[in-house]
């Protein structure tokens, strides 16, 4: 694979440093962020509780400003985009479920068609189609007509990402997408993300705790430790022995035969 | 938001339902008038002069005020239940209300202490119209105020209720101070009502209401759009702020002016769209907001109907009748659904 090909950089930061900023203070969340993201790539963020993946997911997705340092998307730079125009390049799964449960999955995935549409929210056939292809690349659309508040949470996540595919961006972005999810789905839903990471060449960026699942399926993986926040080939940072600094050591120590992390009793 | 179902069908009978209901409306009365002459005098001259004049003057513009008042409300719960995230949101959540309230109270329990000729010149129509409608717009506008430095709408909500305690605090001081016969001339506003609008009235009434209606029309995709929670909106490109405020003043205009001109009336602005969806099993507003504005006015206009006692010389509360039939219908959806959705 050519990663290093700069032509389908597609997310870039430089010097990035993010927190929140009060008017007296600021307080550093992370810095030092140099990452570049391909088109076409799963990446999977990975860190402990705390170190700051909510906060680097929200300053890149122009949920929150930087604090310093600059964001690149397609070169243009994130704080010159419009939030109109961010909508057609990058999509959000969040942690929340939508607010209304009583709308249909057909009409949750719809609404990823929004930026597109006219003022009172018309479907062009091309809409339809596109949503149509979404309910079949996530395989739900014999869920279609359910209402959001009858279906599982691993079935609700897939509507979410479905949503996402709607919305027709070239990133889409997840926060843990897989917490409250049992083995099977968590494995499936990140299967899917790499298939639909490979298929619709996009470029898929989720955080997780499942770091040995994201070992095996992510084509690079961002992690974040105390001291640093490192971006590369999963094979790369075991050989780095990166993973052995994500937790304390004395705890829990990666072992890089296997993939997997032991506990030390 | 895609309609497989155009819900054609629901839709034809609620338009129908609706001219029965009006033509229902204009037959019943004190004054018992066969339903071949009210048909008749809707059309042209009729022989007997002052059945022409009660149709005229009194029936019909009370059956527009109750089809503006009943629709006006439904839409305006409607916005308030998707803005607020929240299925017991109605139009007087924010406050409207009871600022009318307050207003009305000003002018009527207040007038007693600049007493005399001043006092008669206060408590005529048009200045109650005016109190309640100024009233609430500054309610509305100290909510607004709070809505920009508060991003947080369930807070909203909250100072919306403080508002309305604050209000209810000083009423009560009012009419601590005030002569039997203004409370009484207070309480009856309380009552609310649907007549006595002359025609010019209810045009004023009606241009406002429009403004609110067309407002809320233009919503239309910003509140599909925040169906899927604030956060989600914004990556959908939506201008939150601007949004919301065009919301909150369509339902302050809906609303507020229904107050003034009907005085509080209570649960429709609850009930009604909470019944269209047990009819319309969709959360898209292209279709809950014409749904709500048919089957608000229908509502009202049987309440009216009630209200009118077929065949006396009584009429009762129209607060009191939305009431009885609103809270039951709120009662039953808890316990028959065991949650309220919106």
């Amino acid at each position: 694979m050519n990663h290093n090909n700069s032509q389908n950089n597609i997310l870039k930061t430089e010097n990035l440093v993010i927190g929140y900023a009060s008017k007296k203070h600021q307080i550093v969340v992370a810095s030092n962020i140099d990452l570049e993201l391909h088109q076409g790539e799963l990446v999977g963020l990975v860190g402990a509780n705390g170190i700051g993946k909510s906060t680097l997911l929200r300053t890149l997705t122009k949920v929150q400003e930087p604090l310093n340092g600059s964001i690149f998307i397609n070169d243009k730079s994130l704080a010159q985009i419009s939030a109109l125009e961010l909508s057609k390049i990058l999509s959000l799964v969040l942690t929340e479920p939508p607010a209304s449960k009583n709308l249909t999955v057909l009409e949750l995935v719809a609404l990823g068609r929004q930026p597109y549409t006219n003022w009172i929210g018309s479907l062009a056939p091309e809409d339809i189609s596109i949503i149509e292809s979404a309910l079949i690349q996530t395989n739900i659309q014999q869920l279609k007509n359910k209402k959001c508040f009858e279906l599982s949470d691993g079935q609700l996540q897939k509507a979410m990402i479905s949503r996402a595919l709607a919305q027709d961006t070239s990133i889409i972005v997840l926060d843990e997408p897989t917490t409250h999810l049992d083995m099977y789905h968590k494995a499936y839903i990140l299967k899917l993300l790499k298939t639909l990471a490979k298929e619709t060449n996009k470029t898929i960026l989720f955080s997780s705790h499942e770091i040995e699942l994201a070992i095996q399926l992510c084509d690079r993986m961002i992690v974040m430790t105390d001291s640093q926040v490192i971006s590369d080939d999963p094979c790369n940072l075991i050989s780095q022995g990166i993973f052995n600094q994500l937790f304390p050591e004395d705890m829990i120590a990666f072992d890089d035969k296997t993939g997997s992390f032991r506990v030390n009793k | 938001m895609p309609n497989h179902t155009t819900y054609k069908f629901p839709f034809t009978i609620l338009v129908v339902t609706l001219f029965i209901c009006f033509l229902g409306n204009i037959s019943l009365g004190s004054v018992s008038i066969p339903l071949s002459s009210v048909f008749k005098s809707l059309f042209a001259s009729i022989d007997n002069e002052s059945w022409h004049y009660i149709i005229h003057n009194y029936r019909l513009p009370k059956a527009f005020t109750a089809l503006l008042v009943g629709s006006g409300l439904g839409i305006s719960g409607l916005l308030m239940q998707t803005l607020f995230r929240n299925p017991l949101a109605g139009p007087f959540v924010l406050g409207i209300s009871s600022g009318a309230s307050l207003g009305v109270a000003i002018v009527i329990l207040g007038a007693g202490i600049f007493g005399g000729s001043l006092a008669a010149l206060l408590v005529s129509k048009w200045s109650v119209v005016i109190a309640a409608s100024f009233g609430s717009f500054l309610v509305l506008l100290s909510v607004m105020t709070v809505s920009l430095k508060v991003r947080d709408t369930m807070a909203i909500l909250i100072i919306g209720l403080m508002f309305g305690s604050i209000t209810a605090a000083v009423v009560s001081v009012l009419s601590y101070f005030s002569s039997a016969e203004q409370l009484q001339q207070y309480i009856f506003w309380g009552f609310g009502s649907l007549g006595n609008l002359s025609w010019n009235e209810l045009l004023i009434f009606f241009s406002i209401y429009l403004v609110g209606l067309i407002m809320s029309i233009l919503s239309i995709k910003a509140l599909n759009t925040l169906l899927l929670g604030e956060n989600y909106a914004k990556s959908l490109g939506l201008n939150i702020n601007q949004s919301r405020i065009i919301i909150i003043i369509a339902t302050s205009l809906l609303a507020g002016t229904i107050t003034a001109f009907a005085g509080p009336i209570a649960f429709i602005g609850l009930a009604i769209p909470h019944m269209v969806r047990q009819i319309f099993t969709t959360a898209n507003h292209k279709i809950l907001l014409p749904a709500v504005f048919l089957f608000g006015a229908i509502v009202m206009l049987i309440c009216d109907s009630i209200a009118q006692l077929p065949m006396s010389d009584y009429t009762l509360p129209i607060n009191a009748i939305t009431s009885l039939l609103g809270a039951p219908v709120v009662i039953w959806l808890l316990v028959r659904k065991r949650k309220m959705l919106f």
